[in-house]
């Protein structure tokens, strides 16, 4: 199963929808992390604007961005992962309706609470009548969205499907889930997230679209070439098996990997397993990380994907994402190595077209 | 690509019944689960009819065969006590070594939890017990307790799509097995009661303050409900081989998007027409060998025109016989694919059609009646299933006798 990436469209806590490629990138010191917003009246009609949440303007605006960018007007299909969904919308309603007693509620904030929101105001800006769907599991949703791009197109019953991920932060659920250790008690620098060597990471948030063809055509950023999961891997020999066996199911060997893409999240506690990868398959492979500049979220593998896609195309690993020595020659294979809170492990393989 | 799937287990629990026996009696008995609330705290307690559950969370966890109770919310236990039934029913053991996949559905997931509990969460003052229920919310939690209680690892995913979700479970599941990633899926859905759906429901004054009355002229929204349906799918070939039991096939299915209004259905319901012509050319069925229609058929004034001019567009006069199920369950929303599967399938293995509950006077608008009782040996070999949810999404479900 494979894909070209023909077009992306990223809204981000860095600079990421215009076309930059995290050449100035911005720090964040409140272990909180939002999204840079675009001009969002340059996409989206006003009137529609006022009704919008926060994550249903950056979703639908990435989406915007993502079918310009691929020069495709109209997809075969659009396909979505949220761990989260909406929680603006979700949050307003809940708050409502315990703040005053199940009265006085309104319906805006409950129909854009649903996790297909996003999807389905996408297929209705573009009259997509075609297959439409929603993956909401954790760590999992972006790679589920993803791999049912992929079959689709494999089935042929696509050849161009717009895919997403996106989820969104926010205060109150960064107090909720700080009670879960999830978050570093300390305040520190996010681009110091790997120095900090403490327990739990930053939270952060993201929406990125991508336009997935079966097509060639020079304008393509690379080929998504191969993808696996893994859930709830016994130990670090478990999930080095399952890489060597991938990349072999995919012929190739650790050695054909130019950059290795690490899920790195400056958790102590979880972020050994990249170590114990890079220390024993990929010890001459050079190294990125990007959650110094996303933060940690149910579907950051899709900010690690949009890194990639662009590494392999312009052939430039920034200096803000690189971990160690940068490679030399040519980008010709990136893997992705993900995880979120070592239950749901991901895989992708990119390399250029 | 071309295996065929066939279904090899069943689970269910719903207002009418804890697993797939009693299901299939109160069906009979034109017995529906629809009541006044009981369970869920809430002021609509005494004003509006739901379809509960009946038990309280501390019996669903018994039934679940829980002791130890880390944080499972009452939809976590629901879908585990069904998927448990169905992974049983056919046959399958844990660790059995056969790659199996768990897809479940949800719509609003732990919310049901989280509502009890969320002015305290937000509070960092606050501490208690509650904080176990905390990473229950998203609707991945319980997908993965019930991946975790049957120990699949292989595959696990949540699907939500509003009220399709759990149709689209079933469609991925057997799109699975075609491209070999898996070969077992445990497919289906759940969602448990809650205010936030209650409450959501209603400020779109779509909640009937009787019992819900599908395609009835006189209807006047739907009843909500709750619990949740899996199926066991695994390739025809193999189930044959190595001499299960098969209920059915899943012989067409398909996904479509209305792309008209992000909570209601057109008028004429394109996306309801496309969904039913997609899945019967995969099926390879002529439309005359659809005997059954397990509509959607959720009682609102929109849901029920759009549905039934979708039905005319596509069976021009010969629609087949016709009934929503959802006068005994409830709308389970993220559930109600599921919980559908297993009476298509139930339909197909007894032979019978449900009757459509509550129905008295037909619409104005078209010349459709549904069954309205029993019929035994009613010939059915295809079952069309529809599921149709927020979002325009639309997913319809071929059932047919292997």
């Amino acid at each position: 199963m494979k894909a070209y990436i023909r077009g992306i469209g990223q809204i981000s806590p860095q600079q990421t929808f215009a076309g930059d490629f995290l050449e100035n990138v911005v720090a964040y010191n409140t272990n909180m992390m939002f999204c840079i917003d675009p001009v969002y009246k340059e996409f989206i009609n006003p009137l529609q604007l006022r009704r919008m949440s926060r994550t249903l303007r950056m979703g639908v605006t990435a989406a915007k961005i993502c079918l310009l960018d691929s020069g495709i007007e109209m997809p075969d299909a659009v396909i979505t992962g949220t761990g989260f969904g909406c929680i603006e919308d979700t949050e307003k309603f809940l708050l409502a309706m315990l703040n005053n007693n199940e009265q006085q509620l309104t319906p805006t904030a409950f129909m854009q609470s649903t996790h297909n929101t996003i999807s389905g105001q996408v297929a209705i800006m573009l009259k997509c009548k075609e297959y439409n769907s929603t993956y909401v599991n954790r760590g999992f949703s972006f790679e589920t969205a993803l791999l049912d791009s992929l079959m689709l197109i494999e089935e042929g019953n696509a050849h161009k499907v717009l895919l997403g991920g996106f989820d969104e932060n926010s205060v109150n659920l960064h107090v909720t889930t700080e009670r879960l250790g999830h978050w570093k008690k300390e305040k520190i620098n996010s681009l110091q997230l790997l120095e900090s060597k403490t327990p739990g990471t930053i939270s952060g948030e993201g929406a990125t679209f991508f336009m997935l063809t079966d097509k060639e055509d020079e304008n393509n950023y690379a080929l998504l070439k191969g993808f696996s999961t893994l859930y709830k891997p016994e130990d670090e020999k478990e999930v080095k098996l399952h890489v060597s066996d991938f990349l072999k199911r995919n012929n190739l060997s650790a050695g054909d990997i130019d950059l290795v893409v690490y899920g790195l999240n400056g958790d102590v506690r979880t972020d050994d397993v990249y170590y114990h990868l890079r220390d024993n398959l990929f010890n001459q492979t050079a190294g990125a990380y990007f959650k110094h500049l996303c933060g940690d979220y149910y579907t950051s593998s899709a900010f690690a994907l949009w890194l990639s896609a662009n590494a392999i195309k312009k052939q430039v690993i920034p200096e803000s994402v690189r971990l160690g020595k940068a490679p030399s020659g040519v980008l010709k294979n990136i893997l992705i190595v993900n995880h979120y809170r070592d239950i749901n492990y991901s895989f992708m393989l990119v390399s250029q077209c | 690509m071309s295996e065929r799937i066939a279904i090899t287990g069943l689970g269910i629990i719903s207002a009418i019944g804890d697993n797939v026996q009693q299901n299939l009696i109160s069906l009979r008995a034109k017995r529906s689960g629809i009541g006044q609330i009981k369970y869920l705290e809430t002021i609509h307690k005494g004003n509006l009819p739901i379809a509960e559950v009946k038990h309280n969370d501390e019996e669903l966890l018994k039934l679940a065969g829980i002791t130890d109770d880390t944080g499972y919310t009452r939809t976590a236990l629901l879908g585990m006590i069904a998927a448990k039934e169905a992974f049983d029913n056919s046959g399958a053991k844990k660790g059995d070594g056969i790659r199996t996949a768990l897809i479940s559905a949800t719509t609003v997931g732990g919310m049901g939890s989280t509502e009890k509990f969320y002015l305290d969460y937000i509070n960092p003052e606050k501490t208690g017990d509650f904080v176990k229920y905390i990473d229950s919310h998203d609707c991945g939690d319980s997908a993965e307790k019930i991946a975790d209680n049957l120990g699949i690892k292989d595959f696990i995913t949540s699907i939500n799509t509003a009220c399709s979700s759990s149709a689209n479970a079933l469609m991925l599941g057997a799109r699975l097995i075609k491209h070999g990633i898996v070969d077992r899926v445990v497919a289906g859905g759940v969602d448990a009661l809650t205010k936030f759906t209650i409450n959501g429901f209603n400020t779109l004054m779509i909640l009937d303050k009787e019992y819900c009355k599908p395609f009835d002229k006189n209807r006047t929204g739907l009843t909500l409900g709750e619990g949740s349906g899996f199926v066991v799918l695994e390739s025809l070939e193999a189930a044959q081989k190595a001499g299960k039991q098969i209920y059915c096939e899943l012989t067409g299915y398909a996904n479509t998007c209305d792309a008209y209004h992000q909570t209601a259905s057109s008028p004429e319901g394109a996306g309801a027409f496309l969904s039913m012509s997609n899945a019967l050319a995969l099926s390879r069925l002529k439309i005359e060998d659809i005997d059954y229609v397990n509509v959607h058929g959720t009682a609102t004034q929109i849901n029920d025109l759009s549905e039934g001019n979708a039905m005319i567009k596509f069976f021009g006069n010969k629609v087949p016989k016709f009934s929503s199920t959802k006068g005994y369950t409830g709308h389970t929303l993220g559930a109600a694919g599921g919980i559908e599967a297993v009476f298509s399938a139930l339909s197909i293995q007894n032979n019978i059609i449900f009757p459509n509950l509550n129905f008295k006077d037909k619409m104005d608008e078209f010349d459709l009646v549904p069954v309205t009782d029993l019929i035994e040996n009613a010939g059915v070999r295809n079952v069309l299933s529809n599921s149709f949810g927020f979002g325009g999404n639309n997913t319809s479900l071929l059932f047919s006798k292997a």
